[in-house]
């Protein structure tokens, strides 16, 4: 395995909420204390379900929102102890790719506007020569030069998604948060999405961190994976592993329920019961236990700790101490 | 097929939508059975028609700008396009019934859950305010509604997506229809809740033995749920099989280009097979095989006849050139 580029340490982010008439604070606790390391050159798969928090650790690590408590440490560097000068750096070496290729593109410029803004704000290019190299990154991204002075009204929703990897290219990031990149795309243009972001990777060298809840495109990207529960990260490890033989109840309640593409198979029974808990108060003890079928008195107690199992692997189960 | 069990026979269904001078042919003669007891899964991708096909069957195209042009829906009996408004209205709800994908948008937010379900069972079954309430819980209790008499009192804000989702199954159920169009039912839920919902529609089925109409884009959920598959292009039914069959052994193109293009879970591939090109505008449709400009497959017919539907095997129908005359010559 490689250097890490990124590590994350105890991050919390907690969001609060203004509650009756006393203003008594409370928090919706969005991300609350995981640890997490992305190595130079890997996919790192988030998965989860809805709020659970993966966005939020997305946002936290690029910097827009600022963490409760916790560090994020990008190259060894802190983000939260930067100088002015240093994040406008940072910015240029983190970029994201988002869900809605719809709302993620300014309806007034043109395409070479959209991806050589960046180019320019970060002194990458002079203004003469935007164009030429925003054309190059259109044609890597297969798209053509012709569409260069088009508006994003003029483009299908799959053409739109490569915009926005061609916008996040420009600056030559070092790490690329993409946030369901493909969720609101249907599965044929997904493909095409997916196949040329591993392409991508290749080419310039990139490390991402990747969001999705679809398990089968966690699968078809990831180098290793991380799953997140109400705000905690419950078990990571190589996809391998993790696909092959998940250990947290969660992992393989969430596993099982994903429909396979064999209509013969009988799929394992793990259905989960019930909704996952609100984030503003937390179950006692281990987040997962009133759904878990394993539960036993101290899950509902003691919270279980995020700990190494084996080579590459870790969970917060007390079934493995 | 035996005659009795036959319980829905959609036959040349054509539904277009008239805008701007522009004529969009959303669907071009769609044809599919569905047998008593039966899930017929549709499945295809964002605008091939899967919706509008259950809208036309229950008459729900709005008028203009919609209208449908041609074809028959044979209903138990009855011809559903020739029925009057006020029929039409008496099937919706008691003997077709249609769940959506977002069951926010089909609960009314102003009024308790309770009152809305009641509202159906009265002007469905005739029954009063004191009985309509019981069978109302009755049915929460059937979908495992934990407090089903407390939800009765709550709006559908207080509900989360898969207690709404349930709520919405409960009072599609609770008049018995014959028929269930469930329109991406699971869509806009969590995998886990999903999971539950599913299972719901299948014991659903099972114990008020209804058959489902099951429209989605997802190939999981139709290999999970239904006995028969239609895959929709362009507003057409291009192949046509049961399930089993279809996953074994997809004969369209587009049907191939689809399973290929899906990142499944349980195998790994190292890159996805890629549908060249995008589906086309359908106010001006290809001429032939609506699939053709974009068919690695494509001979010399294909640009200018539309390819029938075929049988190729007893459970399997396809809808392409490649296929026609095959079975007949050996």
């Amino acid at each position: 395995m490689g250097e890490s580029l990124l590590e994350v340490r105890g991050l919390k982010k907690y969001f609060p909420l203004q509650k009756g008439w006393r203003r008594e604070r409370t928090y919706v606790r969005a991300v609350d204390g995981i640890d997490l390391s992305i190595y130079r050159g890997e996919v790192l798969g988030l998965v989860g379900e809805s709020g659970c928090g993966k966005t939020t650790v997305g946002r936290l690590i690029l910097k827009l929102i600022e963490p409760t408590e916790g560090e994020i440490l990008f190259e060894g560097k802190n983000l939260s102890s930067l100088e002015k000068k240093e994040i406008h750096s940072l910015r240029r070496s983190l970029q994201i790719i988002f869900q809605d290729p719809f709302a993620s593109l300014n309806p007034r410029m043109t395409v070479a506007e959209i991806v050589g803004r960046p180019m320019e704000i970060h002194g990458l290019v002079d203004r003469s020569r935007r164009d030429e190299k925003v054309a190059q990154l259109l044609e890597s991204v297969g798209l053509q030069r012709e569409h260069l002075y088009r508006y994003p009204h003029e483009f299908s929703g799959g053409q739109r998604q490569r915009i926005g990897i061609a916008r996040a290219l420009a600056t030559q990031p070092k790490l690329i948060v993409a946030d369901e990149p493909t969720s609101a795309l249907d599965v044929s243009v997904q493909a095409q999405i997916l196949n040329l972001m591993k392409e991508l990777k290749e080419a310039f060298g990139l490390t991402y961190l990747f969001i999705s809840h679809n398990m089968g495109v966690i699968r078809h990207l990831s180098d290793r994976v991380a799953v997140m529960y109400l705000g905690k990260v419950v078990e990571m490890g190589k996809k391998k592993d993790l696909f092959q033989s998940p250990m947290h109840p969660y992992t393989r309640a969430l596993l099982a329920a994903v429909p396979t593409l064999d209509p013969k198979r009988k799929r394992e029974e793990i259905i989960l019961e019930g909704d996952v808990p609100s984030p503003i108060h937390p179950p006692r003890g281990c987040r997962f236990h009133p759904r878990c079928r394993y539960a036993f008195p101290r899950c509902s107690e003691e919270e279980p700790l995020f700990h190494s199992v084996e080579e590459g692997r870790s969970i917060a189960c007390h079934l493995y101490p | 097929m035996n005659r009795e069990n036959l319980l829905l026979r959609v036959r040349g269904l054509s539904t277009h939508f008239y805008s701007r001078g522009h004529t969009i042919y959303a669907l071009d003669g769609v044809s599919f059975k569905i047998k008593k007891g039966m899930t017929f899964g549709l499945v295809g991708e964002t605008g091939c028609g899967k919706s509008v096909t259950a809208l036309s069957i229950l008459r729900l195209i709005p008028s203009p700008p919609g209208k449908i042009v041609q074809g028959e829906i044979h209903f138990r009996g009855r011809e559903l396009l020739h029925l009057t408004e006020e029929e039409i209205r008496s099937i919706r709800g008691k003997e077709i019934s249609m769940i959506f994908q977002e069951p926010m948008t089909s609960l009314n937010p102003v009024f308790r859950i309770g009152e809305q379900m009641m509202e159906v069972i009265m002007l469905h079954q005739k029954v009063g305010k004191r009985q309509a309430y019981e069978r109302a819980v009755e049915m929460l209790e059937r979908v495992h509604m934990p407090e089903a008499e407390k939800v009765m009192r709550q709006f559908p804000h207080q509900l989360s997506g898969g207690m709404r989702q349930r709520v919405m199954i409960a009072m599609e159920l609770s008049c018995r229809p014959y028929l269930l169009i469930a329109d991406e039912p699971t869509t806009a839920l969590d995998v886990t809740i999903q999971a539950q919902i599913l299972r719901l529609l299948k014991e659903m089925k099972r114990e008020l033995d209804t058959s489902i109409l099951l429209i989605t884009h997802d190939l999981g959920v139709i290999a999970e749920m239904c006995d028969r598959v239609g895959v929709m292009y362009a507003g057409s039914i291009v192949e046509e099989a049961s399930v089993e069959e279809i996953f074994e052994d997809p004969k369209h193109p587009y049907t191939k280009g689809l399973w290929g293009a899906i990142p499944r879970m349980e195998e790994e591939k190292e890159s996805l097979s890629v549908i060249p090109g995008v589906v086309p505008d359908l106010s001006h449709p290809p001429k032939g095989c609506k699939f053709h400009p974009r068919c690695s497959f494509r001979f010399d017919p294909c640009d200018r006849l539309v390819p029938p539907l075929v049988e190729t095997s007893s459970v399997h129908f396809v809808a392409c050139f490649l296929y026609q005359g095959k079975e007949r010559d050996g």
